[in-house]
């Protein structure tokens, strides 16, 4: 059993979205995938429910961490080589 | 239809992505570095035939991604396991926060998320099956949408969705795990 329930909002109490379904759409929000009644919906449960916002913060943290902390920086090497490969297909299909 | 002569300019400012898509998808920078040459190569030949106003980025990525799955996935002797294991919603939010909701404060949390390194991030994805891994750097690090996605790796968005789904559930356990292992995340009575 999830304990989301226990923390916020009995379904239907504040809102057409519960604690659940606000966890279960959680993704979805963040990836811009909801339709706009949908994304009104759910604002609605958050603008009232701070267990949740914790969370949707913490993911929306924790997403900004991952795309921030798996960079890799191009060799210059590579842009060289690459530059260079493509000089050379160039002339190839020129002659 | 594009013009070959326009592609340095176009499609250049895409290789620190599509570098480190690569480095996640092979694993280290020999193959990386060759696998973005290729990608670029292929992608020069067939520019003539790129339609301009559409997703540039995108169209890179799925030619990326089919010349990692047709020349380096072949050279393994192995097929690399295929699935992952489930993990329930918020996995690293109860192990770091706790169930009963924030305890903490919101700088604590913070300062949780601050001690994640870029080392534990990397081993993480790469900790993922393939096909999980891709949909999840698509995703969270490039940002695709879930069709834009569905066209890089040619299925269905059902499978967008079910693969992100289980792929981050997958990510924050390797995450804590690789964490534990470093004394970076302590064991929490839940």
């Amino acid at each position: 059993m999830t304990e989301e329930g226990r923390t916020g909002p009995p379904s239907g109490e504040w809102g057409a979205v519960d604690c659940e379904e606000s966890i279960h759409s959680l993704y979805h929000y963040l990836d811009g995938e909801l339709t706009e009644e949908r994304r009104r919906e759910l604002q609605t449960h958050l603008d009232q429910c701070a267990p949740c916002v914790a969370k949707y913060e913490f993911e929306t943290e924790l997403r900004r961490v991952i795309a921030d902390r798996c960079k890799d920086h191009v060799p210059d090497e590579l842009r060289r080589r690459v530059a260079n490969a493509i000089d050379h297909e160039r002339l190839k299909s020129q002659s | 239809m594009a013009d070959q002569e326009r592609f340095v300019d176009d499609a250049m400012e895409h290789m620190p992505s599509l570098y480190t898509a690569a480095m996640r998808m092979t694993r280290n920078s020999s193959d990386a570095e060759d696998l973005v040459q290729e990608t670029y190569l292929k992608a020069f030949r067939a520019y003539g035939g790129f339609e301009e106003g559409t997703n540039l980025k995108a169209w890179l990525y799925r030619i990326l991604t089919n010349t990692f799955i047709n020349t380096y996935r072949a050279k393994k002797r192995r097929p690399e396991e295929a699935d992952v294991e489930d993990v329930e919603d918020l996995y690293l939010y109860h192990r770091l926060v706790g169930y009963g909701g924030s305890n903490l404060g919101r700088s604590a949390e913070d300062e949780v998320l601050s001690r994640i390194t870029d080392e534990a991030v990397k081993t993480a994805i790469e900790s993922l099956p393939e096909s999980f891994r891709m949909t999840v750097l698509l995703a969270d690090v490039e940002g695709f949408s879930y069709k834009e996605i569905a066209g890089i790796m040619d299925v269905p968005v059902g499978t967008v969705m079910s693969r992100l789904h289980r792929g981050r559930g997958a990510l924050q356990k390797a995450l804590h795990d690789f964490g534990m292992e470093r004394g970076l995340v302590e064991a929490k009575p839940l």
